[in-house]
């Protein structure tokens, strides 16, 4: 069994015991444990099922690595899925439960799909490609319904989260990745060069391996050096220390991602956010991030009780944790031995150390043998057995031909301590661009210096060191430290472990872990054709979990290169990508949820609205309100009796969102006939004038009333979401093309807020609040502006009118909005004033016919489309879009012109968007000749009208069309004049 | 006469661990032409008592105006509300034959006050920009983007922020600072 020792684990507090619950039941641990050498020390070793075949698993390793221990960890709105033990920091109260077992996890019922899966396809490489291709019914019966419900990990959490996230920018001459020995040299040497430094490291504690590994450094343990080097860079001012924030991802040009787990470990913490993501960008990065031993791959060598060689140390000298009582350690190297020497000071009984090396000299596995440790050199794991965890191992030795023999041997063990080498930890290096060689000495890949990450200047910006670099002693790291044991004999790269029986074909040798995939299933890959370890990654799935195959991917890829008879290198490496380990989602959110999700822009009188019924509407990054609904209204109701109330007696419009931008120079009237389809040059000082933009191509993009405001100066309304896009538009072409024009513009949307006050009484309206201005008809006729004082503040008044009344817009600086709105409200109380929405003003303009940006136009349409030839200017020599406008293309017959609609029933409102058809058929597809681009109930006129876009529309009026809406369902509209309602203008030239 | 309303009016501060102020309705101008134009220059310092502020930098009058380069051929005027209208009918004046554009903005933008010495921790939560004291000393400006939104921000002292954003945005930048600079969230 597994259990805490009496004495001894550098990290943890004996004097701070902490409560915890494992599937519900309560369990122990200390301050300073992880959740994996807590649930150790409570002899909980089987603590999941596996992903595809649901088999047993245990924890295997101490760290980021871990494939197995993947368990939900929290409750209620704080429950996540997938949290590694081995990396989640114990607390009091925490709550974790196993995951993918059904009904529990000692008896799942699911593992019988491990059963049969040497018989059945079902699961083996590719089965996703294979198997989900026929019978088609067996979508219904068997893969959505059985083969979905049973794969899968973790449960996704059902409430919304309820603690909050930041990013942080940082900036810094040096990144340091990684708090080992390595990454604490390099930061003590940038730092005393006098540069500012930054060290991260993902674990919440210094040291790295050396805690357990390190020996003795410049007359030090190495955790005293390790203390006390960090308190030498503590007190230096230039250096800045992370503990629990991981190297997520390095980018172009020194910019990298750090993830920051801020109070995971102290929950509730008032005020703190759970998770920051630091957004670095360093002069320098150096990578020392550390290496991963690999497993061995033998047959059932993903029992419980399997662990790497090198956690099973750290869990008896971090934790105090012994894994095993009795214990087989199997190894192609020496370090191995550094755990069978830990386990049998720590009273472990070491059953044998399993070395599939011939020969096994050097001082470790000395040291070994003076414990009367069994060394069997030249064997390996024939397979190991036990049902929820091991229990015992075959060990045979391994034949010439690659074989197993067949005088085998049995040991009862409760632990296998497992290694294969190691690999450094090259994916950051890998993230952006450092190149790997494979370095045959040692079996593994390491960086390649001459091919390192570049900054902007083209030059290397990135190096690693440490065992990341693939040093992998203490003394090759720090040639300072005097390392207890001498020199060790070179690793042997031993890649499957060969078996018996059924056993043979490696069905039951794990190389991914965490995705189920087996020696057997790469090699049906190779025999299949994958020759790309990228394909082969793919095919099957080896690499693909949420470990990224940390533990599988050299396994696998050595396994791929011995089935295709290729050396290593020439199989080469899967892409490394960011983020290092899974980071949160709330991570990568930050702060932008609620309120801060996105920006929404607020008129000045939003708050009004908002206690006045408002119902809002996004329009471009505006909150505009739809309608202002009142008591037992619904939209539609409130929508009707705003239209009726403007037409009768007088509305009111917050406009404030319409883009505003001044234009001014002695080429102002120059550049605007170059912008804009009509002639602006001859507006005079103190009229207005409706103008349209084109793109190069020739299609409406933006229209809006320009304003002479001065000899020399001019205001270009725009659409509310155009604005940006007209001045960054206006800017490209004077900086571009034109910039020999004496211009400049500036964007003063945000300065003005702006009323329209429209119908019948609109004037009464503004005379009764106070108006220093002649507002007749005669001294501000229609389409003039003029400046003065309304209700005491400073206003423009320009009279357009969007609604087809009399109407006035009122703009006046933003800070006399709010003021100005609820002087006219009152001033117009008498009048019958009330409020409109942006519903009111569609409808209203639909009436009139007037086109909207983005309704009648999709960047497709040219004014001659929608019958606005009129403001196309025939005299100037260009414009923007006029060459275009002549492509055969844009003056053929046959293309959608703007019509309006009337509908044959009136109550009937065409769908937006329904198409005429030429025929109607039974089925579709019907050829259409066009569709609806605005549609409404006219309370106006009683009756639903449209616009549309229909092939030579304006030559068809009075035709009959045919729209079918749906099932069985057909409405009819007659082709009519788009200006539904007093096309003389009457209404409001008075 | 109607009073004008600031944009932030009705946010009441709370506690936070730094300071976060509405610096209230300030007068604004924008100035745009060709800076390095000797007449430009002359009229800004006889008109603001300030420099022509060299790129990324704000320089000040000794009424205590500012003025704040936003870009190759534009500056921001700061200065007490009410002096802004006068200020363009001065330069207007000034700058006879002179090509610029001086306009009032005292509406388009809001003004923030942030004090203390975590002021630059808390704005890179937001802005990628460099905050330190080498990457943004006192009298820097920058243009540049955070909580989703454009903003321009100089230090006038070495704990003394000034940042403005579009008026529109004002709640949204006030209730950005709120959560980054909530009790508790400290970076150290």
């Amino acid at each position: 069994m597994a259990r805490r020792l009496d004495t001894g684990g550098l990290l943890i507090d004996r004097d701070q015991p902490v409560r915890f619950t494992f599937n519900g039941r309560e369990m122990d641990g200390f301050v300073g444990d992880t959740l994996a050498s807590a649930l150790l020390a409570n002899d909980q070793v089987l603590v999941g099922r596996s992903f595809k075949y649901h088999r047993p698993r245990g924890i295997m390793a101490s760290g980021a690595e871990e494939p197995n221990a993947l368990l939900g960890v929290g409750k209620g709105a704080r429950f996540e899925p997938n949290q590694r033990a081995t990396t989640t920091e114990l607390h009091d109260g925490m709550a974790a439960t196993s995951q993918n077992h059904w009904p529990s996890l000692e008896r799942d019922i699911a593992a019988l799909n491990a059963k049969v899966a040497g018989m059945l396809p079902v699961f083996s490489a590719g089965f996703y490609y294979k198997t989900f291709l026929y019978p088609r019914a067996a979508w219904k019966w068997l893969y959505e319904p059985v083969i979905r419900h049973a794969a899968g990990l973790g449960k996704a959490p059902v409430k919304p989260d309820p603690d909050t996230y930041e990013h942080l920018h940082a900036h810094t001459d040096v990144l340091v990745i990684g708090g080992g020995i390595a990454g604490i040299a390099a930061a003590r040497q940038a730092a005393e060069a006098g540069r500012e430094v930054l060290l991260i490291e993902q674990t919440a504690h210094w040291g790295g391996r050396a805690l357990t590994d390190g020996d003795v450094i410049d007359g030090h343990g190495a955790p005293d050096w390790v203390a006390a080097q960090i308190a030498a860079l503590e007190a230096m001012p230039n250096v800045r220390l992370r503990t629990r924030c991981m190297g997520a991802g390095l980018y172009d040009h020194g910019y990298a991602m750090a993830y920051e787990r801020v109070s995971d470990h102290r929950p509730g913490q008032h005020g703190a956010p759970r998770h920051r993501l630091w957004r670095i960008r360093a002069r320098e990065i150096v990578v020392a991030s550390g290496a991963i031993e690999r497993p061995l791959t033998f047959a059932n060598n993903d029992l419980p009780g399997v662990m790497l060689a090198s956690a099973v140390r750290d869990y008896i000298g971090l934790w105090g944790v012994l894994p095993g009582q009795r214990a087989v350690v199997v190894a192609n190297n020496d370090d191995a031995y550094r755990t069978a020497l830990a386990l049998h000071d720590a009273g472990a009984k070491i059953q044998a150390v399993v070395d599939v090396r011939p020969e096994v000299t050097g001082a470790l596995p000395d040291q070994a043998r003076a414990r009367q440790i069994e060394i069997l050199t030249g064997h390996g794991i024939a397979k190991a057995s036990g049902k929820h965890r091991v229990e015992e191992v075959e060990i045979g030795p391994i034949q010439p031909d690659g074989t197993m023999g067949s005088r085998t041997l049995h040991r009862f063990c409760d632990l296998v301590a497992v290694s294969g080498g190691w690999s450094p930890v090259v994916h950051l290096w890998s993230h952006c661009g450092g190149k790997l060689i494979w370095d045959e000495t040692h079996a593994m890949f390491r960086p390649d210096p001459s091919h390192a990450p570049m900054g902007a200047d083209g030059q290397a910006n990135t190096r690693v060191v440490g065992a990341a670099n693939g040093d992998l002693t203490t003394a090759a790291i720090l040639p300072s430290a005097k390392v207890g044991a001498s020199e060790e004999a070179t690793i042997q790269p031993h890649w499957f472990t060969p078996s018996h029986g059924k056993y043979a074909h490696g069905t039951k040798h794990f190389v991914d872990f965490q995705n189920d995939v087996t020696a057997a299933d790469v090699r049906l890959a190779a025999r299949e054709g994958y020759e790309s370890v990228e394909h082969t990654k793919r095919y099957t799935t080896l690499g693909m979990a949420t470990d990224q195959g940390k533990t599988s991917n050299i396994n696998g890829l050595a396994m791929l290169a011995e089935a295709l008879d290729k050396p290593i290198p020439e199989v080469g490496t899967t892409t490394f990508r960011p983020p290092y380990t899974p980071i949160s989602m709330g991570a990568i959110t930050g702060s932008a949820t609620g309120p801060l999700f996105k920006a929404v822009r607020q008129t000045p009188m939003h708050g009004h609205h908002a206690a006045n019924g408002a119902d809002w509407e996004p329009v471009g990054d505006w909150y505009r309100a739809y309608c202002y609904r009142r008591a037992g209204e619904d939209r539609h109701a409130a929508v009707h009796r705003e239209v009726l109330n403007a037409r009768a007696r007088v509305g009111m419009l917050d406009a404030s969102t319409l883009g505003k931008i001044v234009v001014k120079g002695p080429d102002a009237g120059t550049f605007l006939d170059l912008i804009y389809t009509n002639m602006m040059s001859t507006l005079k000082p103190g009229r207005c004038r409706y103008g349209l933009m084109c793109n190069e191509n020739g299609f409406l993009f933006d229209d809006g009333v320009v304003v002479r405001t001065g000899p020399e100066e001019f205001l270009c309304h725009t659409t509310s979401g155009g604005a940006d896009g007209v001045h960054g538009h206006m800017e490209e072409w004077l900086q571009t093309e034109w910039w020999d024009l004496k211009v400049h513009t500036l964007n003063v949307t945000d300065q003005w807020a702006q009323i329209a006050v429209a119908g019948p009484n609109a004037r009464k309206v503004l005379e009764d609040a106070g108006c220093d201005v002649d507002l007749s008809a005669a001294a501000l006729p229609f389409m003039s502006y003029v400046e003065g004082t309304l209700a005491g503040c400073p206003v423009r008044i320009f009279r357009i009118s969007f609604s087809g009344e009399l109407s006035y817009e009122i703009a006046t600086p933003a800070g006399y909005g709010l003021p100005l709105w609820q002087a006219l409200e009152t001033a117009g109380a008498a009048h019958g004033i009330m409020p409109y929405g942006t519903e009111a003003l569609h409808i209203m303009r639909a009436e009139k016919g007037f086109i909207m940006i983005g309704d009648e136009t999709d960047g497709t349409v040219t004014p001659q489309d929608l019958g606005l030839n009129w403001a196309v200017s025939k005299k100037k020599d260009d414009f923007i879009g006029k060459r275009a406008q002549q492509r055969s293309d844009l003056t053929r017959s046959g293309r959608k012109q703007l019509v309006g609609l009337m509908c044959e029933n009136p109550k009937d409102v065409l769908p937006d968007g329904a198409h005429a058809v030429k025929r109607l058929r039974e089925h579709i597809a019907m050829p259409t000749i066009g569709h609806v681009t605005s549609t409404y109930y006219s309370p106006t006129l009683g009756h639903g009208i449209a616009m549309g876009l229909i092939e030579d529309g304006l030559s068809r009026r009075g035709e009959w069309l045919t729209f079918p809406v749906g099932k069985d369902r057909v409405m009819r509209a007659q082709i009519v004049d788009p200006v539904f309602f007093d096309p003389e203008g009457a209404k409001q030239n008075v | 006469m109607s009073e004008p309303i600031s944009a932030l009016a009705g946010f009441k501060p709370v506690d936070l661990y730094i300071g976060v102020a509405d610096a209230g309705r300030t007068g604004q101008v924008t100035l745009k032409g060709e800076l390095s134009d000797g007449k430009i220059a002359g009229a800004l310092k006889k008109l603001t008592g300030a420099e022509t502020p060299a790129p990324l930098t704000v320089t000040t009058g000794a009424s205590g105006a500012r003025v704040v380069w936003m870009a190759p051929d534009e500056v921001l005027i700061l200065l007490p509300t009410g002096d802004a209208g006068p200020l363009v009918a001065d330069l207007g004046e000034a700058l006879k034959g002179v090509h610029h554009l001086a306009t009032d903005v005292t509406d388009a933008r809001a003004v923030l006050c942030l004090t203390g010495p975590s002021v630059p921790e808390v704005l890179a939560k937001g802005a990628p920009i460099d905050l330190s004291p080498a990457g943004f000393p006192v009298g820097c400006a920058r243009r540049t983007h955070m909580a989703g939104i454009a903003v321009a921000l100089w230090r006038r002292d070495p704990e003394t922020w000034e940042i403005v954003c579009l008026r529109s945005y004002a709640h949204h930048l006030w209730t950005w600072l709120e959560a980054a600079a909530r009790p508790g969230s400290e970076v150290g």
